[in-house]
């Protein structure tokens, strides 16, 4: 019953990564709407959602400040804020694994001053060091990114290096050792691939983690600059008309909290399955 | 114990080492912000010296390292005014929201993760499961812009009592003077939204963490003996399941400060609270390097110490780790 259930939230949240995405690129591309450009302001602002402007346009969410289509604003920032995530997540975890095999497979002062370094790392809020990051360099894109990938690694590399150090020791890879694979191939072939699992359940979960710090940033003024959207610069830029226009700060908000959602609900379900593989293997071998 | 204090001593310090070598090794100019436009190259050069920025960089790390040990960490250059004393009039805004907050976030977490580990697989279970799920992925300043449209604004269109209509701004209602318990009302009532979010999204994390792991404890085989020997309900979730997952929680509460300094600087920003959350986003922002070191020495110093008294208190709650 738990399992149908869990099954079902999997699919459920798959489902709106897929719908988001596809409308991410889809919607801005076939849309007449110039989501960046401001034209006549008087006549096109603060339109509510599902209905006309002056021009007779219909606009499913309504206009923003400026006149500009909020649905496809929000579907653009949706590619950004996506592939901010993905990308900010998954070459965090990269660095992660690389750092955290290096301090498994080398050990002694390598793997102590590694370990330091994330620790001291870890020690400060991820928000406080983003914040520290991003200022120091120009605020945009690329930055995000950068700053995200380096306060994102020391997690995974705590996970990676301590199953590699429980992975070292099993009988297949002394097995493979004997037969006189390289230290690299043992590595590589035989103990990374059996210890990704936690460290693929955090790139999961770091995605919807990535595409909150991202909004967080933007929100702040110090991430993604207007014009370009970005969830968190449009609840920003929503923020004084949440009495006369609320819906210009509500719908980012929603597709925010929908795409994190999604997110966790799938690196929730992905470690649950993990957790089921390791749990049957354990019964099995008592 | 003393070999845990120093290594955390150490590790403070080295986080302090490296965010000085980050801002030092950013490409932007202090210098630049501080001095005005009409200034001569001589007196830019002037304030650069004042400020020791003309040092090179070991000189002013020395500088910096024999500060701190004194406790002395510099002064703010937007400010004017050491930065110890900037903090010391921001720390306390920032310890009041954040215990307040934590206190919440345990009170309302545990119970709500109990209940659905008790009534796994339910309806109850489900629909907690997606609210939880829902507020924890909400971000804060979102939800902080939703409560200020309903409790502030809203309340205020609609006509609700004056007891629901939250001030949504500052610490305390402008240009009135209040005394003794009038002060402390409308301290409260600035208070209650900033709180109910942090408590909220703490909460939800909390919940969540607490449901798996009283279900997985729900499973062993002294809760089913518990059972069988006559126990209440209350008494098998009270003195054994809490029991048994108390050293987690214990663990998680040093572990969810970071959470709740993130939460912090935003809902300060929103809420616009004198604390550390936008002390530091405006010292970032003016480039201020003292305060912005000064600042994530408090971050660090925190979470360093959290994670330590959450050691120490260990074997407090888990006699299984009594020496």
């Amino acid at each position: 019953m738990k399992h149908a259930f869990a099954w079902r939230l999997e699919n459920v949240a798959t489902g709106m990564l897929v719908v988001l995405a596809t409308a991410a690129v889809l919607v801005p591309m076939l849309s007449r709407q110039d989501p960046l450009g401001i034209g006549d302001v008087l006549a096109l602002r603060l339109v509510p959602p599902l209905s006309r402007d002056a021009h007779g346009v219909f606009h499913l969410l309504g206009t923003d400040r400026f006149g500009r289509d909020l649905f496809v604003r929000m579907m653009l920032a949706g590619r950004i804020s996506l592939a901010v995530g993905v990308v900010g997540s998954v070459f965090a975890s990269a660095a992660g694994t690389t750092i955290g095999a290096i301090a498994a497979w080398t050990g002694g002062i390598v793997d102590r001053v590694l370990m330091a370094l994330a620790d001291a790392l870890l020690a400060l809020p991820r928000l406080v060091l983003l914040l520290v990051c991003t200022t120091l360099w120009r605020p945009g894109l690329a930055t995000v990114v950068v700053v995200l990938v380096f306060t994102g690694w020391m997690g995974v590399a705590r996970l990676v290096r301590a199953e590699l150090l429980g992975t070292r020791s099993q009988p297949y890879v002394d097995a493979a050792r004997a037969l006189g694979a390289s230290p690299m191939r043992l590595l590589w072939r035989h103990a990374l691939p059996n210890s990704l699992g936690p460290a693929i359940v955090a790139t999961t979960l770091g995605v919807g983690n990535a595409i909150l710090l991202e909004s967080g940033l933007s929100f702040l003024g110090m991430g993604i600059q207007p014009p370009r959207p970005s969830w968190g610069n449009m609840i920003a830029g929503g923020r004084d008309l949440i009495v006369v226009a609320p819906w210009v700060a509500i719908a980012p908000g929603l597709a925010l909290i929908v795409t994190v959602l999604a997110c966790t609900l799938l690196g929730d379900s992905l470690r649950d399955r993990l957790a089921g593989e390791a749990g049957a293997t354990l019964r099995d071998r008592a | 114990m003393l070999r845990r204090i120093a290594g955390a001593l150490l590790l403070l310090w080295l986080v302090l080492t490296i965010t000085f070598a980050l801002i030092r090794l950013a490409p932007g100019d202090p210098a630049t912000f501080l001095v005005p436009p009409s200034a001569t190259p001589a007196d830019a050069a002037r304030i650069r010296a004042e400020l020791g920025l003309d040092q090179s960089i070991w000189v002013q790390y020395a500088r910096w390292a024999a500060g701190v040990l004194h406790g002395d960490l510099g002064e703010s250059f937007s400010l004017q005014q050491p930065v110890t004393r900037v903090l010391a009039d921001a720390l306390p805004v920032s310890i009041g929201l954040g215990a307040a907050s934590l206190a919440l976030t345990f009170i309302i977490g545990v119970p709500i993760g109990m209940l659905q580990a008790a009534r796994r697989g339910r309806p109850l279970d489900r629909a907690l499961t997606i609210l939880t799920t829902f507020v924890y992925a909400a971000p804060s300043f979102w939800l902080a812009l939703a409560l200020i449209a309903v409790f502030t604004y809203g309340a205020a269109a609609w006509g609700l009592p004056a007891a629901v209509r939250l001030p949504a701004f500052g610490l305390h209602a402008p240009g009135v003077q209040l005394q003794g318990r009038a002060a402390f009302v409308d301290l409260l009532r600035h208070a209650v939204l900033p709180v109910s979010i942090l408590a909220a999204v703490g909460a939800a994390g909390i919940a969540r963490y607490a449901r798996s792991s009283v279900a997985d404890v729900l499973s062993h085989e002294f809760v089913r003996t518990a059972r069988a020997k006559g126990a209440s309900a209350a008494r098998v979730y009270f003195r054994h399941v809490l029991a048994t997952v108390l050293p987690a929680l214990v663990v998680l509460f040093a572990l969810s400060l970071p959470g709740l300094v993130a939460g912090s600087i935003f809902v300060e920003a929103v809420f616009a609270w004198p604390g550390m959350g936008r002390l530091m986003v405006n010292a970032i922002i003016a480039r201020d390097y003292p305060l912005v070191m000064g600042a994530a020495a408090v971050y660090a110093a925190v979470v360093v110490f959290a994670n330590l008294a959450g050691d120490a208190a260990l074997p407090l709650v888990d006699p299984r780790r009594r020496a």
